[in-house]
């Protein structure tokens, strides 16, 4: 029972969402907008799990001592901070989002930096894993190496400058030979999720239920 | 030290060397201010033309799906598309998926509405964000008030006269996002295909190559790829900013990436000749 | 300047009602130079573009009712048509129109009844600027007009989305001028003649999704037709998947070093199929990691994905027996922001230093990041994602990738299920003639077109045919 609800409600919403697709007639379209919006509202209330497991979580590590505790004090510092400035800037602003709403203040001078700190990382995990990792072990590393080097010249002034051959030899690996690859992989990740998704909807793959 | 020696040293070279050297080739052309303008490429031309087509009082619907990460490549083209749209009294409907990203949004449409003297409600409006995007794009094809029935700040879309006779993507001239991740595929798979909706996109360097497919099937009508695409834009609309002001410093990052490829590589080679 | 017009079949708007002299001025206008233009009769509409077009007027008069010829006049909207919208379910209508590239003749000669001269051209003052935009009104026999939408006046099309399925609906385009008083309300405008009556009328099947059925029905028999084989007890091969096979060893060293495992099920949601596949070899993971005693980390970056990735490994421990050991602190919510969830990953592994990483599912920007550090730590990295873009990232750093469709298979591979087996065929079965029509359609297409470049062979417009059709039209 436990299980066979919830496969019959997978089947069925299944079934029904690729029918809606192909049949426009009420009650079809009407009932597919009602299940998206459903959809909508439960996805945001989703985020209440979330909530729940961080702070139950974070407040275990600091129940019982583990090491780096004092790293989920703050977290839940942070998150009972950024609550009440949000709370805030809606009683005295109308949004949280108005510019002068103490929220902003606290997006603009702390979130935005640290997201951008962390991708600008990638740049540096680039730069040490082409060092480390991009050799030209055989003659397939050595195209993708080779190739490599034209996209970046070809992608930056100093490309054309060099030589007109750098930005039109990487338009041409962009369009021709990386498309080709890009399009093969995709045809078989297609059909690799029609057939875990037809599965899921026969109720042949399970795991995700436990 | 010996030729071997150096090599050695040079195959098990501290990382942060190597961040250090690539922190001073970025930070400099940065701080120096030596940017030119970068001539367009076809894929930005057709986004630009996309946009041109648009006429006084056409819709243009700009997605914000990304988050203060990308803000660096993706909020120059944010600027200069809003500015080309408001410049042609287009109307501009703005969303996002990334909740944490639509603030970034949000401060660029009303700078750039604030050059224009264009007045929120009328001209443009910023819907805000609805969880479960996958589900408000397909719903949108049908009813958007369905899912926006008010705006950002809780204000009714229909007491907003930008909204006045838009109801799904049948009223929608373009749809321009603005893409960090996954919701690009979402946007072309529910809005392109099923609603036949035209669309570009601006996406992060490191994402272009995924949108290629579709712009080479028509799917979508142009694309603007990282901070390269974003200054080729300033320069088709003749406004310079932060877009053509990164180049130098990410043509560096390239040049220096490849002398690390090929010092790397050297490396390999060299060790490999003294052991074998 | 006041604002009136006359309106079709008989209906006074409420600015006609000023004087019937002015109506009869209206009708005159120039107007109806424009619809004696040949565009009328190219719409193929005759019923609704006939000579009784002329009797739709603009206005742009005084209170006298004489043409004030300062102003500039307003074109009239022709060749409307309505038509029910397809492929919906019922309620729209689609309304398209017409506009001339010249406004109105401000000197076309009309005598008092409203008819025109038959020669009365348009004359070029202003192209379409004389228009500011559209108002779009519909009547059901025997009712009033109303307003039903406006339009921008770069539009020629208007859908109608309230109408009634079932009722028959005629419309009039409506011309605003661009001239506006000082009330600000547009100092004139032009009415179109009536389209035909249209219908709404819903639809049992979307035509234009014909293409997505055949490809659907296609692919799904291709998959269930080997299912049912694989039910009947035949014997299918299934190749290595190296990256599969090193998920043992990956636990078994991990357990060995007495470090813990680290699977991150990337940044999506469950509507995310990599994301579910992610999901399946977490519990397979789950189990190993049971039987031998090593602590498990999942952080996860969805709210939905942290629940059910709980209950897969609670489960996972449960089914080898080791229920007891399953700690629930082992799967945890971080954050939904990209990176943000990606600093935590990246926190975990540095302090928890696991021996053993995998990243499977969705990834974007981050993917190098997580390998990288990773790798720093000298944990053994398995990944996999069907993202093309991450995948050289996942290469160059990770010990093993699952690339695209191998992710989807993992479930089945490792489970050596029949049936779960017999999927993976018909998914095979389907690329192969996928490849083959390919193949076939660029064969025939280059000839074709080598043939006669214009494209009139016989091989390039089956080309063409084939190409539309996939496309959608």
């Amino acid at each position: 029972m436990k299980r066979s609800i919830p496969l019959a409600i997978t089947f069925l919403t299944g079934v029904f969402l690729v029918v809606s697709f192909f049949v426009p007639h009420e009650p079809f379209g009407a009932l597919e907008q009602r299940l998206l919006i459903w959809f909508s509202i439960v996805s945001g209330f989703t985020m209440l799990l979330g909530v729940d497991n961080l702070l139950r979580s974070h407040g275990r590590k600091i129940g019982r001592r583990n090491p780096g505790w004092w790293h989920s004090v703050v977290l839940l510092i942070g998150f009972a901070a950024t609550v009440v400035l949000g709370v805030l800037g809606r009683i005295h602003h109308g949004s949280p989002f108005h510019m002068q709403s103490p929220f902003m203040f606290v997006y603009t001078y702390t979130i935005v930096p640290l997201q951008g700190t962390m991708f600008a990382l990638l740049a540096f995990f680039i730069a040490s894993a082409s060092y480390r990792a991009f050799r030209a072990r055989n003659t397939v590393a050595t195209l993708l190496l080779v190739s490599a080097v034209i996209v970046m010249l070809g992608r930056v002034p100093i490309g054309a400058a060099i030589s007109e051959f750098f930005p039109a030899a990487q338009e041409w690996i962009m369009d021709v030979p990386q498309l080709a690859a890009k399009r093969g992989i995709q045809i078989g990740a297609a059909l690799g999720a029609v057939s875990m998704s037809l599965r899921i909807i026969l109720g042949i793959e399970r795991s995700y239920l436990s | 030290m010996s030729k071997r020696g150096f090599w050695d040293v040079m195959n098990t070279l501290d990382r942060r060397i190597i961040f250090l050297i690539l922190l001073i080739c970025v930070t400099l052309p940065l701080l120096l201010n030596v940017g030119g303008e970068i001539p367009p490429t076809a894929p930005v031309e057709r986004a630009y033309d996309a946009v041109a087509t648009l006429e006084a009082g056409d819709v243009l619907l700009v997605s914000i799906d990304f988050d203060a990460t990308s803000a660096p490549e993706l909020m120059p083209m944010l600027r200069s598309v809003l500015r080309q749209a408001f410049a042609k009294d287009v109307r501009v409907i703005m969303l996002g998926h990334i909740a944490i990203g639509l603030p970034l949004g949000h401060m660029a449409l009303e700078e750039v509405a604030a050059e224009y003297g264009k007045n929120y409600g009328t001209d443009y409006v910023d819907l805000g964000y609805r969880p479960g995007y996958i589900a408000v794009m397909i719903g949108m094809g049908r009813e958007i008030r369905d899912f926006f029935d008010t705006d950002y700040q809780g204000l009714r879309v229909d007491d907003l006269a930008v909204m006045d006779g838009v109801h799904s993507y049948e009223d929608i001239d373009l749809l321009f996002g603005f893409e960090h991740g996954a919701v690009i595929d979402y946007w072309v798979r529910y809005a392109q295909a099923r609603f036949d909706q035209r669309m570009a996109f601006g996406t992060t360097a490191v994402m272009a190559p995924d949108a290629y497919p579709y712009l080479q099937s028509n799917q979508i009508e142009g694309l603007v790829g990282g901070l390269k695409g974003a200054a080729e834009y300033e320069t088709l609309i003749g406004h310079p900013g932060l877009g053509t002001r990164g180049m130098p410093a990410q043509q560096w990052a390239h040049l220096l990436v490849i002398g690390f490829i090929l010092l790397g590589n050297i490396g390999y080679f060299v060790s490999r000749r003294n052991r074998g | 300047m006041k604002r009136f017009a006359a309106t079709p079949n008989g209906h006074d708007s409420a600015s006609t009602r000023r004087s019937s002299v002015l109506v009869a001025a209206i009708a005159v206008l120039g107007v109806l130079a424009l619809t004696s233009g040949n565009a009328l009769s190219d719409t193929g509409n005759p019923t609704a573009n006939g000579p009784d077009a002329l009797l739709l007027t603009p206005a742009l008069f005084d209170e006298a009712g004489t043409l004030d010829a300062q102003e500039p006049a307003v074109l009239c909207p022709f060749g409307v048509i309505a038509e029910d919208v397809p492929d919906d379910g019922g309620g729209a209508i689609a309304v398209t129109w017409e506009l001339g590239d010249a406004p109105v003749s401000d000197d076309a000669s009309v005598s008092a009844d409203g008819s025109v001269s038959a020669d009365g051209s348009a004359e070029g003052t202003g192209g379409s600027a004389a228009v500011s935009g559209f108002e779009i009104l519909r009547f059901a026999p025997g009712e009033e007009p109303i307003l039903v939408g406006e339009a921008p006046v770069t539009d020629r099309r208007f859908v109608d989305d309230t109408a009634e399925a079932g009722v028959s609906y005629q419309y009039i385009v409506r011309a605003l001028s661009s001239v506006t008083g000082p009330d600000g309300v547009p100092a004139g405008f032009a009415d179109s003649i009536a389209s035909s009556a249209a219908t709404a009328t819903a639809q049992w099947f979307a035509t234009s999704r014909l293409n997505a059925l055949v490809v659907m029905i296609f692919a799904c028999g291709a998959v269930m037709f080997y299912i049912g084989r694989a039910r009947t007890g035949s014997e299918l091969y299934i190749r290595r998947i190296p990256g599969l096979e090193a998920v043992d060893d990956a636990v078994g060293r991990a357990t060995e070093m007495g470090r813990p495992v680290l699977y991150v099920p990337g940044i999506e949601t469950v509507s995310e199929v990599g994301t579910l596949a992610a999901l399946t070899i977490l519990g397979h993971v789950a189990k190993k990691v049971a039987q031998h005693g090593t602590p498990l980390l999942v952080p996860t970056a969805d709210p939905i994905v942290m629940t059910t990735a709980q209950e897969i490994v609670k489960q996972a421990y449960a089914e080898v027996g080791q229920s007891d050991r399953y700690d629930p602190t082992s799967v945890t919510y971080i954050t939904y922001d990209q990176f943000g969830y990606t600093a935590g990953v990246d926190g975990i592994m540095v302090r928890e230093r696991p021996e053993a990483v995998f990243l499977l599912g969705y990834f974007a920007a981050e993917s190098l990041i997580l390998a990288e550090t990773g790798h720093e730590i000298g944990a053994i990295q398995i990944s996999g994602t069907k993202e093309t873009s991450q995948l050289p990232f996942f290469v160059a750093a990770c010990d093993y990738t699952l690339i695209g469709e191998e992710l989807f298979a993992a479930s089945s591979y490792l489970s050596h299920e029949p049936v779960m087996l017999g999927s993976l065929k018909g998914q095979d079965f389907a690329k192969f003639w996928i490849v083959v029509l390919i193949v076939a359609m660029v064969a025939i297409g280059t000839v074709g077109y080598a043939i006669t470049p214009d494209g009139s062979s016989v091989p390039a417009r089956v080309f063409d045919a084939v190409k539309t059709w996939f496309a959608g039209g």
